[in-house]
């Protein structure tokens, strides 16, 4: 039973790593082929630095990914305390529910009526264009703001309420309890929430696709429009990098996490 | 808890402020264009960098600093819903013909000044007065195609191509692919019978469909860009794609693999063209942008990059292209068709009604499920 077991592990993992393994072999490929590997190169490396469009692409991706992040994180946070502390039994059940809607509702229909809900604003307002960075902004401000809800409640509801309220006989006025005791009580599931809110911001194709605006295309856009033709080995290039980068910062937290773990023990 | 606004606000603003940094200054103008994606020539592996140098062309020309937002689309309708909803404005848009059509029905495309585009006069004649804008007033044709069958020599018998039949042999069954979207893999079929593909009779769908079913079980799979490695690796025998496409696959084949291309006599033709919609903020500018796309550099190099076939005359008459591409390569891309705009009249895909659309979608779904 065990080996068997063993065995059918290894098979989930090697179909679910193979394609990663196959594109970063041949991002390295001199010529353009994903089925024959001609030679080892860089060129698409160096294609990739040439393609002023992609790294601009990455540049939006990026910075729409931060500022989502950096945005739900900071209203997320605000509204899991706020949750906390209603008192109404209805009202909580409400908030819930609202909060649950962008993560259970299909991509496509958030994506599909936040458009909608975009152009008819924009008709209110007179503009000619509805859709620009902003409105992505806010969809993905929607979409990750859950994430970081559902990342910061567990955390307040676990933590010891006596807490800030001893900060409080002992002085401290409510704000400073707040910021001194109850969020680094909390820290943990706030980090967890931005970086989920980050990884889902960044990797966000269907919701993208319909807030976009002019001049500004995400990665997962332009990539999804190159299928006209073929995605160009650019791409493994550029899937390589990032695969290698992601790595590296999850080693570097995991590895600083456990150094926290034994400060704590001695 | 009231010191949690300010920082809020803070945190927006400081937002805000990083964004702002990287927008324009009013001095420049701006030019928005929208096209397919990989549909130009973009400077990479040493191309011509079309958007740039338009750039410093505008400003070596007018004096003037112009910045162009380059936006890509994955198809036609997903740029028709975007438009239409009036969610994005652009100056230049590149749809195929079918899409031009509705769109001038939809009064969306602006009529163009042709004073400002003085190298329309290299437009082949073959590309006027076609089906889509009978008067030409609409559009200035970027690139053709016309889709043809392409197959392995070293499985398919050479004595087997010729026609759409190859695509329906039995010897091939397992090694064939077809068109993973119900408009081009109900073409293959209605080419193949004879029937009309703008025919918006059910019945002769419904004839359509009964073709494809004798044809499903031979079947590999269903294709769209997939089909660039299945043919390249020889995974798949016979596709069928557009010319230019084929161009580049034969770029990557592997060792063992002989891809070679033949146009059955009735095939899909289409024409992707440069127009203005409506929502344009500054038509002439657009005007020079196409005009400027139309002048020989960047049209032989946009012909290059995508090899598709040029309607330009700059561009097939050039020396330095048909050397690059060779001859058996033109012979192939511009296959001189003497009546052409009579062929594409008659064979391109048009708009469908709504209803033929509907219908179209309910076979497609049948046949998969099948």
């Amino acid at each position: 039973m065990k080996p068997a077991a063993k065995i059918y592990t290894a098979l989930i993992l090697l179909f679910l790593f193979a394609p990663i393994a196959i594109l970063l072999v041949f991002s390295f490929n001199e010529a353009k082929s994903l089925s024959v590997f001609s030679g080892f190169s860089f060129y698409w490396y160096e294609e990739l630095l040439r393609d002023s469009e992609t790294l601009k692409s990455v540049k939006n991706t990026l910075l729409l990914a931060l500022s989502a992040a950096a945005i739900s994180t900071v209203m997320g946070t605000a509204a899991a305390v706020g949750m906390e502390k209603l008192r109404s039994k209805f009202l909580r059940a409400a908030m819930d529910t609202v909060t649950n809607i962008p993560m259970i509702n299909p991509d496509i229909i958030t994506g599909i009526s936040l458009m909608l809900m975009f152009v008819f604003v924009g008709r209110l307002f007179g503009l000619a264009t509805s859709l620009s960075f902003w409105t992505m902004l806010i969809a993905h401000v929607t979409f990750c703001l859950p994430y970081v809800i559902l990342q910061v409640l567990p955390k307040l509801r676990q933590m010891d309420h006596s807490l800030p309220e001893a900060a409080m006989d002992l002085g401290c006025t409510p704000m400073g309890a707040f910021l001194k005791v109850t969020i680094p009580e909390i820290m943990p599931g706030i980090v967890t929430g931005l970086i989920m809110a980050f990884t889902l911001s960044l990797d966000d194709f269907v919701i993208s696709y319909f807030t976009a605006g002019n001049g500004f295309q995400t990665l997962p856009i332009r990539i999804y429009n190159m299928t006209k033709k073929t995605v160009t080995p650019k791409m493994y290039a550029l899937a390589t990098i990032i695969f290698f980068v992601i790595l590296a910062l999850l080693l570097i937290t995991n590895l600083s996490d456990k150094d926290g773990d034994i400060a704590d023990k001695v | 808890m009231k010191k949690l606004l300010p920082l809020l606000l803070a945190a927006a603003l400081l937002c805000a402020l990083l964004l702002t940094g990287c927008g324009s200054s009013s001095e420049t103008l701006t030019l928005n264009v929208y096209n397919w994606g990989e549909y130009i020539s973009d400077g990479s592996e040493g191309t011509f960098d079309t958007v740039r140098e338009f750039e410093s062309w505008y400003e070596e020309t007018y004096g003037q600093k112009i910045h162009v937002n380059y936006d890509t689309f994955a198809s036609n309708e997903d740029m028709y819903n975007k438009l239409s909803k009036g969610a994005v404005s652009y100056d230049v848009i590149i749809p195929s013909d079918y899409m031009i059509a509705r769109m001038i029905e939809e009064d969306m495309l602006l009529p163009l000044d042709f004073d400002n585009i003085p190298n329309y006069q290299y437009i082949d004649r073959n590309f006027r007065g076609l089906y889509y804008d009978p008067e030409d007033s609409y559009s200035v044709p970027y690139a053709y195609g016309i889709v043809g069958v392409i197959y392995n020599a070293n499985v398919v018998d050479e004595a087997d191509a010729g026609g759409w039949d190859l695509m329906w042999n039995e010897k091939y069954a397992g090694n064939i692919v077809q068109f993973n979207n119900p408009r081009d893999a109900f073409g293959t079929a209605q080419y193949k019978l004879g029937l009309d593909v703008n025919d918006e009779d059910p019945a002769k769908w419904d004839q359509a469909l009964a073709e494809l079913k004798t044809q499903a079980p031979l079947i590999k799979s269903w294709v769209m860009d997939e089909i660039y490695n299945m043919m390249e690796s020889g995974e798949a025998a016979v596709g069928a794609y557009y010319a230019g496409d084929y161009f580049t696959m034969l770029d990557n084949q592997a060792d063992t693999v002989d891809l070679r291309f033949y146009y059955p006599e009735r095939t899909n033709y289409y024409i992707d063209a440069m127009c203005i919609p409506s929502c344009c903020q500054s038509k002439e500018l657009a005007e020079i942008f196409i005009n400027y796309m139309l002048s020989a550099e960047p049209a032989i190099a946009n012909a290059e990059y995508t090899y598709y076939a040029s309607p330009n005359s700059l561009v097939y008459t050039d020396e330095g292209y048909l050397e690059d591409l060779g001859e058996e390569t033109i012979e192939i891309l511009y296959p001189g068709i003497d009546d052409f705009s009579a062929q594409y009249n008659q064979l391109a895909y048009r708009n469908l009604s709504s209803d033929a659309l509907a219908y179209m979608t309910t076979l497609w779904e049948e046949l998969k499920i099948s």
